[in-house]
């Protein structure tokens, strides 16, 4: 049962994955919280090592919501769930449908999914702002700010905007992952 | 035949292995790799490939090798290919499933972690705020976008019970009328 639910629900985000690695955040962080797979530290700690490993990030998060839930039979079930309508719908671009792109209907959908993912994504980040710098966030009582977390997140922006004004290089996700990683080690260490 | 499958299957092997930070990252690595190097794809057909990757569903990553797979081999090169890209992925991070909670009880690993949720939040929101500045300047975008990004935030922090799955269903049904009738497309 459990393992029937893993596939359909990464089957459900594969399908309504748009944009990118990005715009699946949305999409899992709901499924992960509504179906109570997950608290939300442990989702930003997946997304996370995510984004510092190798390959897909949807890929990535698949295995590792598959793997806490229900091991490796759960972690191949999640994956081959985010995979397969990817798979299944280039299969029948590349086969039949050469002209997918050009058509009318698909086009005008896409115009209007854009805006929609663009402010999901965005949304979703605000989200994880407010939740990891506000303790207890949406409690009437016991509502406090983590002074840590924002001394962390004025830290990174610096960091951010030196890298990226005197060095003239990008600041890549594994460099921010770092960066954060050994400002949290020093500032909660300390 | 085989050997140019498991050609197939080892070069997006090595594409899942060595790209860090999701499917655009992988493009470079993928016109290099599929396109300069093996001359499996033209570089028009390359750039084609990329936009059909964007414009459907699913991992970018995945799309393309699923399509150059299919194009090289059939069916069974966009196994190989498709199967070659996910595992990598899919080996690191079930052994890094298996020891991640041992290794969490060290406090210095579980304070890294907390500075993480930083990044994640920057990165998403970075990822987000690029998308709203590639959007054409239209009343309608910007509604669309405000509305859902609205939704999402009810979502998450007022434990509203509607699914965003939703929200994509609405834009592709506003595109449709709106920009469905051909003419101001």
């Amino acid at each position: 049962m459990t393992l029937l639910k893993l596939f359909l629900s990464f089957f459900k985000i594969g399908l309504f994955t748009f944009g990118g690695g990005y715009g699946m955040i949305p999409l899992i962080q709901q499924e992960a919280l509504a179906q109570g797979w997950l608290d939300a530290e442990t989702l930003y700690r997946y997304i996370g090592i995510s984004e510092s490993t190798p390959g897909p990030i949807a890929v990535n998060m698949a295995t590792f919501v598959g793997a806490s839930r229900a091991g490796l039979a759960g972690s191949l079930c999640a994956t081959v769930g985010v995979v397969l309508p990817s798979f299944v719908i280039i299969l029948l671009i590349a086969a039949v449908m050469k002209s997918f792109r050009e058509n009318r209907f698909v086009k005008a959908a896409l115009l209007g999914i854009k805006p929609v993912v663009a402010g999901m994504i965005a949304a979703t980040g605000l989200c994880i702002a407010l939740r990891c710098t506000i303790v207890n966030l949406g409690a009437l009582k016991g509502m406090s700010v983590d002074f840590r977390q924002l001394g962390i997140a004025a830290a990174l922006g610096l960091f951010a905007l030196v890298w990226t004004k005197t060095l003239k290089r990008p600041f890549s996700p594994i460099l921010t992952i770092l960066v954060s990683a050994a400002l949290g080690a020093l500032i909660y260490g300390v | 035949m085989r050997r140019r499958i498991v050609e197939l299957f080892a070069t997006f092997f090595r594409i899942g292995l060595f790209t860090f930070g999701g499917g655009y990252a992988m493009i470079s690595l993928i016109e290099d790799e599929v396109g300069r190097r093996r001359g499996w794809i033209g570089a028009d057909e390359l750039t084609e490939v990329f936009a059909i990757a964007e414009s459907t569903p699913g991992p970018i990553a995945i799309n393309c090798a699923t399509y150059v797979g299919y194009r090289q081999a059939g069916l069974a090169g966009g196994v190989a290919a498709t199967l070659g890209v996910v595992l990598p992925s899919f080996i690191i991070i079930y052994v890094i499933s298996l020891c991640l909670e041992r290794f969490m009880a060290l406090t210095v690993v579980a304070n890294a972690f907390r500075g993480i949720q930083v990044a994640v939040a920057f990165l998403v929101l970075r990822a987000g705020v690029r998308l709203i500045k590639r959007l054409p300047r239209r009343a309608v975008n910007v509604v669309a976008c405000a509305l859902s990004a609205a939704a999402v935030m009810a979502v998450n922090l007022f434990d509203w019970r509607f699914s965003t799955v939703w929200l994509i269903v609405c834009g592709a049904l506003l595109g449709l009328a709106l920009y469905g009738g051909g003419d101001r497309a």
